[in-house]
């Protein structure tokens, strides 16, 4: 599998990751090796075989409908790299939201 | 007596006894760790002020009472992906650097219930991903057997903690070796429980169906006691197995394999493992015959698989567990951006490291569009055969062993800028993690340059104290646990 | 050329649970900024992710309600993409297996009833909100509403006009309502709708290209803003242009809609199963437990409320849009059995006050109970229906029984023959003129002698016995 400089530039981006040229190229060297060895595991036949998403394969772990006080809204911001009168602070938005 | 030679347990008794008090421990720690810190470098964050108070108001609260529970004035270590309310905790990334999380991880409520007293926060690969602390942002711990080489990891702090008694026992997280391969490379015992026996809230993720938070101890009796003290259902992981909670210790009353059917699979015995290792991992089987234990080959057939399948669905999960790491609720954020995508860019750009980017470009990878089937479906697939190839092998035996690692610890910068070369050393860990079966790391010989070698013993989810019971007896009938580092 | 239009409509519903979906946050609106989050609303790394159960219920219910198969099995899915009020990163949302598929609501439309198919009701949780506070430079992030509960519900595209939709869209709020699985208020963003459509030549089998539309909270402005997009694409199309693939906001103060900023670049979610949740599975007796629950919809109670009152069908339709009215309704009914007051009443007095303060049915200050005895006081003829509609805003506002208030205000009616007399005496001895004009024949006139009798006596005088009286004197 060879992934180009441009496959990783797509990547990056949906990551949102920016990376320097010698990253790029290293990336894209690197993960087109790990990805070659990957493709290692076609020669398992999985045919009809279920995907492991949980190993102890529990269901319907639920919660009651209770709700909880919440963190003050000082806690709720104090990590924050700028908030302002309670709100996180963001440069503008000028990028409308994707759907929900 | 030398507070910080004692194991866990045999503290707990002298503290339980009144042999000693909480101040006097946490000030031979302090002592210890100003001795050989300088040299370790096992924490990244030191809360020997915090302790020393608690401990004093300890000491003051149980005054001709000695009523305790199991962890109460116990000086531990806690991996720094463990969230502690109120204590910095950092993933060993710059990301991090300043996150202050406000509100603690079930394991660490646990034990503050229960009265233990935090030295301090270990070292770590940036978000548990690498196994030397190499790909730590504030740079590596060492081996305490020997500087130059790497402690492994990603719990090498707390691994070389341990080993170099700077705690009396350490919590690790394990999502692919993580707490078995620096035991093994520092010579303690690491203990990686059965997915959902310990609770992950508050384990800052790296990938969610394959980390565990365990012991990092000095024997296989603390192990056994401070499992006892972190496991059990947690209605805040969903995860978590609602499954009673065993008393450990009473595990290891029978000193013998008696009865008990040992998996030797060929597969880990393959081309690549060091012969130093090969040789002690085979010395130990045969110790392990001689202790009653039926000895029987078996066959993991796809341990082949097991780098490529974990490697997709741990970089898979850990690109999107990353994602929130944006600058916007916490954390590190870029300085003077010009819009929101820039201050996304350079925010990640600036406050991850290579491997951690490299883990989040291969799993953003595999996810992607027209991606997805080939490489994360297939993954998911294999992995299921993974976990049948133990189910099968456990229809036949009891308990599984194998290495922990191809070789012992390794200098540092020697495994040079080859990651694949890196992923394929995991390869006698990670099929546990995959599989979600317990394993236990502990020491059993040690190659011609003095380092530690590992034995790793596999058991049958929620089978614990089988797992324990043939450490134990192992360990009881050999003499690796008394040989400690000189730190020089 | 003559287009068709073709419409579908996504709704986010939001579930009217205590706590958020996946921690114990509240759900309450218009909270200060961020005081209704904790760490795992925050996406504070370490925090994990427990399902709400009600949630779950509710959407069983509504599912079940909308005519959906109940998924047995299914899954929640992690939507992976960046922005400001996503605190994770990703979206916990279902994807490959929702929890309710294939429905059908029934709608009234140009040529009959019909039924509207709905595709997909999954759950998934709510973002923050982010604000723009003019001259500042940078936007705000508040993230209450992060996590809450909503049910997204995909129709087909299978309706045909603006008011197609806007039938559709007030049946499905009704529904909800009904369930009480959502309070439907739009201005708070509790039922979100957003149409798509496309137009196609009258005939063709292919759908044209199709326009989201964002923005919209309210029936009028779902009216608006298709009617608009569908005028506008018809004139791209006459003049030869081409439709394309985008979304559009409705702007309220142009009447029109415009394209979003967005970026054209191509959406890669990159769903997968959430490895921090188990997968749904849900038993046949749980779902079923959950129908017991599933409450007479609106169709249904008007039906009922026709056969069962002989109430016209407008009349029914009313009082059954709202649950609440509709229970209100029913309480008087079971106390006073005449439901064409009752609806008379509900409809008038009671729905004009109710509006005038904001308030819904099921907190009226004045209860069925209390509606119900002035109704009473009506039928026993201790006070006349003037003055009954008269101190009803008293009744209302006051806290006050109606029989506090008509003793207070002296308001009985007065049925004495002897008390009535007297004032005839007077009104006779005032109106010589009408007295003699209705001798001479002029039977009109009696009205106006009843209405001088009537303003004399303060609106007291029980107009039938007055009627009867003054027939007698001029007799």
């Amino acid at each position: 599998m060879e992934i180009t400089t441009q496959e990783v530039e797509k990547v990056a981006k949906l990551a949102r990751l920016e990376l320097t040229d010698i990253e790029k190229a290293a990336f894209a060297k690197q993960l087109s090796q790990i990805l070659t060895h990957v493709e290692t595991l076609k020669q398992y036949d999985t045919t009809g075989v279920g995907p492991t998403a949980t190993v102890l394969g529990q269901v319907n772990v639920f919660r009651l409908d209770d709700a909880r006080p919440s963190l003050s809204v000082e806690r709720a911001v104090a990590n924050a790299p700028e908030s302002s009168d309670g709100f996180f602070v963001v440069p503008k938005i000028i990028e409308d939201r994707q759907p929900l | 007596m030398s507070i910080h030679k004692l194991s866990l347990y045999e503290l707990h008794k002298k503290f339980t006894g009144g042999e000693v008090t909480a101040t006097e421990i946490v000030r031979a720690y302090g002592l210890r760790i100003g001795q050989v810190e300088s040299k370790v470098r096992a924490y990244i964050t030191q809360t020997k002020d915090a302790a020393v108070a608690q401990a004093g108001a300890l000491d003051a609260s149980l005054k001709g009472w000695r009523k305790t529970s199991p962890m109460m004035g116990m000086p531990l270590a806690i991996k720094d992906n463990i969230c502690t309310d109120g204590v910095l905790t950092t993933c060993a990334s710059r990301m991090l650097g300043n996150f202050v999380p406000p509100y603690d991880a079930t394991v660490i409520a646990k034990l503050r219930a229960q009265g233990y007293l935090l030295l301090g926060k270990t070292n770590l690969d940036e978000f548990a991903m690498g196994s030397s602390t190499e790909n730590s942002a504030v740079g590596p711990s060492r081996n305490p057997w020997n500087l130059q080489c790497v402690p492994g990891g990603s719990s090498g702090g707390s691994a070389a903690a341990v080993a170099a008694d700077e705690c009396a026992a350490a919590l690790g997280s394990d999502t692919g070796g993580s707490i078995r391969q620096p035991a093994a490379f520092c010579g303690v015992v690491g203990l990686k429980p059965t997915y959902g026996l310990v609770s992950r809230y508050g384990l800052i993720a790296f990938a969610s169906s394959l980390d565990q938070i365990g012991p990092i101890t000095k024997d296989v009796t603390d192990a056994a006691f401070l499992l006892g003290a972190i496991a059990g259902h947690d209605p805040l992981d969903s995860t978590s197995a609602a499954v009673p909670v065993p008393d450990y210790l009473k595990a290891l009353k029978k000193k013998d394999l008696k009865k008990l059917k040992v998996g030797v699979p060929v597969e880990f015995f393959a081309e690549g493992l060091d012969p130093e290792v090969e040789q002690a991992v085979r010395a130990a089987i045969q110790e392990l015959k001689a202790l009653g234990g039926e000895i029987k080959e078996i066959q993991l057939p796809r341990t082949d698989a097991a780098v490529a399948t974990y490697y997709v669905i741990a970089t898979a999960e850990a690109s999107s567990n990353l994602a929130r790491y944006d600058g916007v609720k916490f954390g590190l954020r870029a300085k003077e951006t010009k819009d929101l995508l820039e201050l996304y860019m350079k925010t990640r750009q600036e406050g991850f490291g290579p491997e951690v980017k490299r883990r989040i470009m291969l799993g953003t990878y595999v996810l992607s569009a027209g991606y997805y089937d080939a490489y994360y479906g297939k993954a998911q697939a294999v992995r299921t055969l993974i976990r049948q190839d133990f189910e099968a092998a456990f229809q036949d035996v009891d308990l599984i062993v194998t290495p922990v690692t191809p070789t012992p610890a390794f200098k540092f910068g020697e495994k040079g800028d080859d990651p694949l070369q890196m992923y394929l050393s995991d390869i006698f860990t990670i099929s546990v993690n995959l599989a979600g079966v317990p394993a236990i790391s502990l020491p059993c010989g040690f190659s011609q340059a003095g380092l530690p070698i590992g034995l790793q013993i596999i058991g049958r989810p929620f089978e614990e104290e089988t797992l324990l019971r043939a450490a134990y007896a192992y360990e009881q009938n050999t003499q690796w646990r008394a040989k400690k580092p000189v730190i020089r | 050329m003559i287009y068709e239009v073709v419409i579908g409509v996504e709704v986010h519903a939001q579930l009217r649970t205590k706590s958020k979906l996946f921690c114990g946050c509240g759900t309450m609106f218009g909270l200060t900024a961020n005081s209704q989050t904790c760490p795992l609303c925050l996406g504070l790394p370490g925090t994990l992710p427990v399902v709400n159960q009600a949630a779950v219920e509710m959407a069983v219910r509504a599912g079940l309600a909308l005519n959906c198969t109940i998924a047995s099995n299914n899954l929640f899915a992690r939507k992976n993409y960046f922005y400001p009020d996503l605190p994770k990163g990703y979206q916990i949302s279902q994807y490959e297996a929702p929890i309710c598929e294939h429905g059908w609501i029934e709608i009234a439309a140009s040529e009959g009833k019909r039924r509207v198919r709905i595709r997909r009701a999954h759950l998934e949780e709510d973002a923050g909100k982010s604000v723009h506070v003019a001259g500042m430079n940078g936007s705000r992030v508040d993230l209450n509403r992060a996590g809450t509960p909503l049910l997204e519900i995909v129709t087909e595209p299978d309706l045909r006009s603006a008011d197609e939709a806007v039938a559709y869209l007030k049946g499905l709020r009704d529904v909800l309502m009904y369930l009480e699985v959502c309070d439907g208020n739009m201005e708070e963003g509790s039922f979100r709708c957003e149409p798509n459509l496309s137009l196609r030549p009258l005939g063709q089998k292919e759908f044209g290209t199709k326009v989201e539309l964002k923005n919209i909270n309210s029936f009028k402005f779902v009216k608006d803003a298709i009617e608009y997009e569908i005028k506008r694409q018809t004139k791209v199309l006459n003049e030869g242009g081409k439709i394309n693939q985008e979304t559009r906001l409705w702007n309220l103060d142009r009447g029109e809609t415009a394209v979003m900023r967005s970026k054209e670049e191509a959406h890669d979610y990159r769903y997968f199963p959430d490895p921090d949740l188990v997968p749904l599975k849900l038993e046949k007796e749980w779902i079923e437990s959950c129908r017991k629950h599933v409450t007479e919809l609106p169709a249904a109670r008007m039906k009922r409320f026709v056969s069962e009152f002989t109430l016209s069908e407008y009349d029914a339709g009313v009082l059954t849009a709202s649950k609440a009215v509709a229970d209100y309704f029913e309480s008087c009914v079971k106390l006073f059995n005449q439901p064409k007051t009752v609806s008379n009443w509900v409809m008038g007095e009671l729905t004009r006050e109710l509006n005038n303060s904001g308030t819904d049915a099921s907190a009226s200050p004045v209860s069925p109970e209390r509606l119900v005895s002035l109704l009473q006081l009506v039928e026993q003829e201790t006070i006349s229906l003037k003055v009954a509609r008269e101190i009803f805003p008293e009744v209302y506002s006051s806290g006050k029984t109606p029989e506090q208030i008509v003793q207070e205000k002296g308001l009985m009616q007065v049925s004495d023959e002897g008390a009535l007399d007297k004032i005839i005496d007077e009104v006779l001895a005032k109106n010589p003129t009408q007295v003699a004009q209705f001798k001479e024949g002029k039977q009109q006139v009696l009205g106006f002698l009843v209405g001088q009798v009537m303003k004399t006596s303060g609106g007291k005088a029980n107009p039938g016995k007055v009627n009867e009286l003054l027939k007698k004197r001029l007799g």
